[in-house]
Parts: structure tokens; C-alpha cells; sequence
């Protein structure tokens, strides 16, 4: 039963770094950049439902709908700022100016909301579900996690294959110029893509502090690196892969500390990363591209 | 350089100070704006200048916060009485956000200031990067709270604070003669020394008090967030009492965490809960029954009277914290007077008369009654513990 308990936990753990994978995969398969900062603006979305429900009293699901609008216009800001005039500079600048952009969300947290940690009230109300004659006790916010993450993969995929602006985002991600010339504007499609990027890491950010509840101007960024290896690891760009490498790291992450050891759970996280990269270097889903370099 | 700057600075300083001294500070104890005049010109002669470590910002910065206020009490106090036998003290205190690096900056700023002897650091890292520094310049240095074992490992350095492995074996006795549980877990962060040294010393003492421990469990600061799978087997191994020897941060999430999985059994900690009430939007029902091992409470008799002057000067209640830096204080002024420091002393001349002096003193503090040292730099008091009722502490 104990074992039960540890795989839902973790299962939970990893539709939670799902979540915040699909938000670097589709920038990474669109735009073709590794955006740092995403960990940190599901920190903005957790400060952004912090203000607006333990702060203001207002209903927690007013406080999830204004984390999602703040940090779509956050992400679109900053892709605008940040990232649009180094759109053909070299990967690497891009990269810098993303761990940039990270460090400055960060730091602006830290002026206007301190480094004191805050208990985050959870924003679920969901009772909790008890089997097996409460033997196996699944928090409400467990259930929910999972069902969001599914119904958002679910969602993304479909919104992919079959709206317009979709294909468009396909497209880009094939061949930018291609697109171009096929009558498509490339910067308002990965506009888009930021903004439901950013979006998604809002509603990560709800989930995350809801489960976790300690909320400071950092609390995005060991997630978000760890959702960084759960993308790389289903293979970046792939949306199911997102999927199944976060629930896969989530999964492997609390089985470690459960039977191995709590201390090295993380070391054996990483350790899985460096042996299936070995094996198959796109990740478990990743197509194999050959690349100009 | 700057460590070349700084010492040519502190002595510039020394040397002014020394010319423009005078015997004037005698008479200067009273509030009157022409006595205050007088005394900020006249008086600096004998002024000796302490200087002050912690995280004033960042996630431990209760315990910053509060030694600064605690070592401002007790030297307003002290100088509003006269002084330690004419001499005023002056603090100043500098941000270290808990980070071993940012506290050598602190100590050069402060040297540059002209710091003649730390109290500090706060927090147990900070406080041992902290201390070579001060024994590369032999500068007397009195630790509040730094208790991990390192922190007073060289000679020029003392502490108010029990040290780790005394806490932790303090825990076990207390556990044990109390016969609070005999199936304990431990969930400890092995990435801080301060958590791995009390919890080492916890698991050596245990089998001599009758405790078996059930589940030994670790996290690090970088999975300081998620424990359910540390107290889903400490639920599972049928633990009484989780001993939880880390900061309040964590434990403030342990604590939800366990409650959202109805595990409710002690939870035991040690002075780094301390400041758990504190935590904003934190639920304070959830630490109802909480005990912890700390020297000090607002609700004793013995500490009512600094309670209410440091409520009344700076908002908010005291904890630990301020009542080991108010100590540390008053440690430094009994030990000034024992023996004969005057401002104008080398620093390194003030160290060694410092360091003979604290071994003979006996202070009745907030911490601890007859507190004394040993040349090895520990202090020599009795252990308390308080339990979390109503949400206040209550000693036990």
C-alpha cells in the first residue's frame, strides 16, 4: 500500500514538471530557444494568486484567472523585449538573455515581495479521496493535478493538429523561412506560443504552490530546471514526450527517496537523465533532426 | 586589499579616536540635546565599536532581525546606565542573506567601519567562514546562535548558543527522561550543517535513553519542498515523535504537509524552529502541541521585563534569537570590565583580554542563569524545552 502511495505521490510530483515541460518544449519546438525564465513566471503566477487570495480575500479561482492573464501578457512582454530583436542572433545569446530575463524576474520578486518565505494557501478545494479503508489517502490536490495535466496535454495536442494557428506553429517549427514565404507570420505564431506557454506556467504555478506550500522569489527556479531535464528527457519538442518524461522524473524522483535514499534521490534523478541521453541522445520521443551547426 | 584598506582604516581610526579622548563620557548619561552633542564629540574616545553579522534579508532573516535588535537593546541599555565603566558601545550591523561569501564582505565592510569586536555571525555557515577571518586578524568574535561544532573551533571565538551536538543530545535526554516516544523518526536537511551535526548527535544518544528510531530521513535545499515520501514512512514505521532538527522554513511545510496526510504524532525540534509562528499566512493551529528545545520564552518570569522593552522598541515579540544576542551583549560588557578593556587597545591586544576574561565571568542571562565559559569557547548552561499551546511557547 506504502508502495501506492509513493507512485501516486510521485505521479502527482511529475504531472506537475509535465505541466511546466510542455511550456519549454513548445517554445523550444517553435521558436527554437531554451527559455530559462519559464520557471520563474510560474513563480510571478504564484505571487499573482498569493496578492489576489491571501492577501485581497478574493476567491482563489479569480486568483488563478489573474495569474494566467498576467503571466500571458508577462511572457508576450517579454518575448517582445527579450527575445524578438535577437530572433536570428546565435543560440547562445538568446540563451544568455533568457538566464537573464530569469535573474530579473527573480530579483524584481525579491524588491517588491521580500525573501521571506509565505505559506501559500491551497487554491484546490478538493477532499481528499481515501481507499482502501484509508489505507491509501490521495489529496484532493493530487487528483486534480493529474486530471489538469492529462486534460491539458489532451488540449494542446488537439489545439495543435487542428486549429489554423496551430499548423502555423507546426510550420514555423519545421522551416521558419518556409513559413514565411507560405504567407505566415512568424512573429505573432511564436507570440502565441509564449503566451500559451506563459499560461500554462500560471496554471503550474497554482498547482505547484498548492502542493508545495512555501512560496518565495526562487520557488520556480529548482522546478523549472528540473522540468527542463523531464522535457530533454521525453525529447524536446515532443508534447507527449513532455508528458511522459515529467511523470517518468516525478516518478523516478520519489521511488529513489522511498527505497534508496533520501539523500540521493536527486543524484539518481540526474543519473537516469545522463543514461537515457546516452542511449537514445533525443530522449525517449525525440525525432532525430540533423541540424546546421 | 580591502583587508589592507580596512585594518589601515580601523587604526586611523583607533589613533583620532585616541587623540580626541577625554574623560568627559562621565558625566554625559543624561538626554538633554547639548548633552548628546557633548557626548557624540567629546566622547568618541571611548567608544568601542561591536559590529553585528546575520541575514537581515532573505529566508532566515528572523534571525538576523532579531540579534540586531536584541544586541541594540542590550547596548542602548547598557550605554543608558553609563556604559561598562565609562565606555559606550556603539553597533552596527551588516546583511549576510544567510550566504557564506556575502559574510566576509560584511566583516571588511564592517572592519572599514572600524569594528573591534563581532558579535556574530548569526547562522552557523556564515558564522565559520566568518571565524578565520577573525583569527587571521585575532579579533575577539561571540557568537549568538552560530552552534554548529566548527564555529568556535578557533580560540578567538565564543558562543551564547548551545552547540549542535549538545542539542541534539540534549533532545535525546529530554525525549527519553520525559518519556515523550520510544519509536522516533528524524527528518533532517544534509545539506546544512547545523541540521546534520544535531541530528548525528541525536542518533548517538538515543539508544542510551531507550529511543529506537524508527525512520532517518534527509532532504536537501534543494528539495526542500515536496516531503511526503520522508513522513509517509515515517507514518509507516509507526513513529510517536518526528524530531525534526531544521530551520522553521521546512518545518512550516512539514508540518501542513503531514497534517493534509493525517499523520499527527510530536513533532520535536530544536532552536531552529524557532520563529515558525512567524511564517506569513502560516496556519498557526498546525503547530499546536510543537515542542522545542530553546533557552528562552516570552512567557517567563525572568524574561518579562526585556520582552516588553523590546516589544515596545521594535513591534514585534522577541524569540531566541534576540534573547542570545541581548546575552552576548552583556557577556561582552561583564567581560570588558573583568578585564580592563579600554577603546583604545589594539584589536588584537583586546582579543587576548577578552579571551581570559569570558573564561572567569558568570552572567545571569535570558538564556540561561550563571552561564559560564570554557577557554574552549562553549557556554555552560541548563537545557529548556517549551511546547507550542495557544499559540504561544510555554516551558516545560
Amino acid at each position: 500500500m506504502s508502495f501506492l502511495s509513493y507512485l501516486i505521490n510521485g505521479i502527482s510530483l511529475g504531472s506537475i514538471y509535465a505541466i511546466i515541460a510542455l511550456g519549454y518544449t513548445m517554445v523550444y519546438g517553435i521558436a527554437r530557444m531554451l527559455n530559462f525564465a519559464h520557471g520563474d513566471i510560474i513563480m510571478v503566477g504564484g505571487f499573482a494568486i498569493f496578492t489576489v487570495v491571501s492577501t485581497m480575500n478574493l476567491p482563489p479561482l479569480l486568483g488563478i484567472f489573474t495569474a494566467v492573464v498576467i503571466c500571458t501578457i508577462l511572457g508576450v512582454v517579454i518575448e517582445r523585449v527579450a527575445y524578438k530583436p535577437l530572433r536570428g542572433a546565435s543560440s547562445l545569446a538568446v540563451l544568455i538573455t533568457a538566464i537573464g530575463v530569469s535573474y530579473l524576474l527573480q530579483n524584481v520578486a525579491l524588491l517588491i515581495f521580500g525573501s521571506n518565505a509565505r505559506q501559500f494557501a491551497s487554491v484546490v478545494n478538493v477532499p481528499s479521496l481515501k481507499l482502501a479503508g484509508g489505507a491509501l489517502s490521495i489529496s484532493g490536490v493530487t487528483i486534480v493535478t493529474i486530471v489538469t495535466c492529462l486534460v491539458i496535454m489532451i488540449g494542446l495536442t488537439q489545439f495543435i493538429n487542428k486549429t489554423k494557428i496551430g499548423q502555423a506553429m507546426l510550420a514555423v517549427s519545421e522551416d521558419q523561412g518556409a513559413a514565411t514565404l507560405m504567407g505566415i507570420d512568424v512573429n505573432r505564431t511564436i507570440a502565441v506560443t509564449f503566451a500559451i506557454g506563459s499560461a500554462l506556467a500560471a496554471i503550474a504555478g497554482a498547482l505547484l504552490c498548492s502542493t508545495y506550500p512555501s512560496l518565495t522569489p526562487y520557488t520556480g527556479s529548482m522546478p523549472g530546471i528540473k522540468a527542463f531535464v523531464a522535457a530533454v528527457f521525453g525529447g524536446i519538442g515532443s508534447i507527449p514526450g513532455a508528458l511522459i518524461g515529467g511523470v517518468l522524473l516525478g516518478v523516478i524522483e520519489n521511488l529513489s527517496k522511498a527505497y534508496i535514499s533520501s539523500q540521493l534521490s536527486d543524484a539518481i534523478v540526474f543519473s537516469v537523465l545522463i543514461v537515457v541521453l546516452l542511449v537514445r541522445p533525443t530522449g525517449i520521443l525525440g525525432k532525430k533532426i540533423m541540424e546546421k551547426v | 586589499m580591502k583587508k589592507v584598506l580596512g585594518l589601515t582604516l580601523a587604526a586611523v581610526m583607533t589613533a583620532s579616536l585616541t587623540a580626541c579622548g577625554g574623560g568627559k563620557e562621565a558625566s554625559a548619561v543624561n538626554n538633554t540635546p547639548a548633552a548628546e552633542a557633548e557626548k557624540d564629540s567629546g566622547a568618541e574616545g571611548s567608544t568601542v565599536k561591536l559590529g553585528v553579522i546575520g541575514p537581515l534579508t532573505g529566508p532566515a532573516a528572523t534571525y538576523g532581525i532579531a540579534v540586531q535588535n536584541g544586541a541594540d537593546l542590550a547596548v542602548k541599555e547598557i550605554n543608558a546606565a553609563g556604559g561598562v565603566d565609562g565606555i559606550m558601545l556603539d553597533l552596527k550591523a551588516e546583511d549576510d542573506e544567510n550566504d557564506p561569501e556575502k559574510t566576509i564582505n560584511a566583516y571588511n565592510n564592517l572592519k572599514d567601519w572600524g569594528m573591534q569586536m563581532l558579535v556574530g555571525a548569526t547562522t552557523s555557515k556564515p558564522c565559520i567562514a566568518v571565524s578565520y577571518e577573525t583569527a587571521a586578524d585575532n579579533m575577539f568574535q561571540l557568537t549568538p546562535s552560530g552552534s554548529a561544532v566548527e564555529c568556535v573551533a578557533n580560540d578567538n571565538v565564543f558562543r551564547v548558543c548551545f552547540a549542535d551536538p549538545d542539542q541534539g543530545t540534549a533532545s535525546a535526554k529530554y525525549i527519553g527522561e520525559n518519556k515523550l516516544a520510544e519509536k522516533v523518526a528524524i527528518i533532517y536537511d544534509s545539506s546544512t550543517e547545523y541540521s546534520s551535526g544535531v541530528r548525528e548527535s541525536f542518533v548517538k544518544e538515543a539508544p542510551n535513553e531507550g529511543i529506537e528510531i524508527v525512520a532517518d530521513e534527509a532532504f536537501t535545499a534543494d528539495t526542500n519542498t515536496d516531503f511526503s515520501v520522508q513522513l509517509d514512512k515515517a507514518k509507516e514505521a509507526g513513529a510517536e515523535l518526528v524530531f525534526l532538527p531544521i530551520y522553521y522554513q521546512e518545518a512550516s511545510v512539514i508540518l501542513k504537509q503531514a497534517a493534509d496526510k493525517g499523520f499527527d504524532p510530536i513533532f520535536f525540534g530544536c532552536d531552529g524552529m524557532d520563529g515558525i509562528l512567524t511564517v506569513e499566512n502560516f496556519d498557526k493551529s498546525l503547530a499546536e502541541g510543537l515542542m522545542l528545545l530553546t533557552p528562552f520564552s516570552v512567557t517567563e518570569e525572568s524574561s518579562k521585563k526585556f520582552t516588553e522593552d523590546y516589544i515596545a522598541a521594535y513591534g514585534t515579540e522577541p524569540n531566541q534569537f534576540a534573547a542570545d544576542a541581548y546575552d552576548a551583549v552583556y557577556a561582552i560588557a561583564a567581560a570588558m570590565k573583568q578585564g580592563g578593556i579600554t577603546a583604545d587597545m589594539e584589536i588584537s591586544d583586546m582579543c587576548e583580554a577578552m579571551k581570559t576574561a569570558m573564561t572567569e565571568i558568570s552572567i545571569d542571562g535570558l538564556t540561561g542563569a550563571e552561564m559560564t565559559w570554557n577557554a574552549a569557547g562553549e557556554p555552560n548552561k541548563a537545557p529548556k524545552a517549551a511546547k507550542i499551546v495557544n499559540g504561544i511557547y510555554e516551558m516545560k
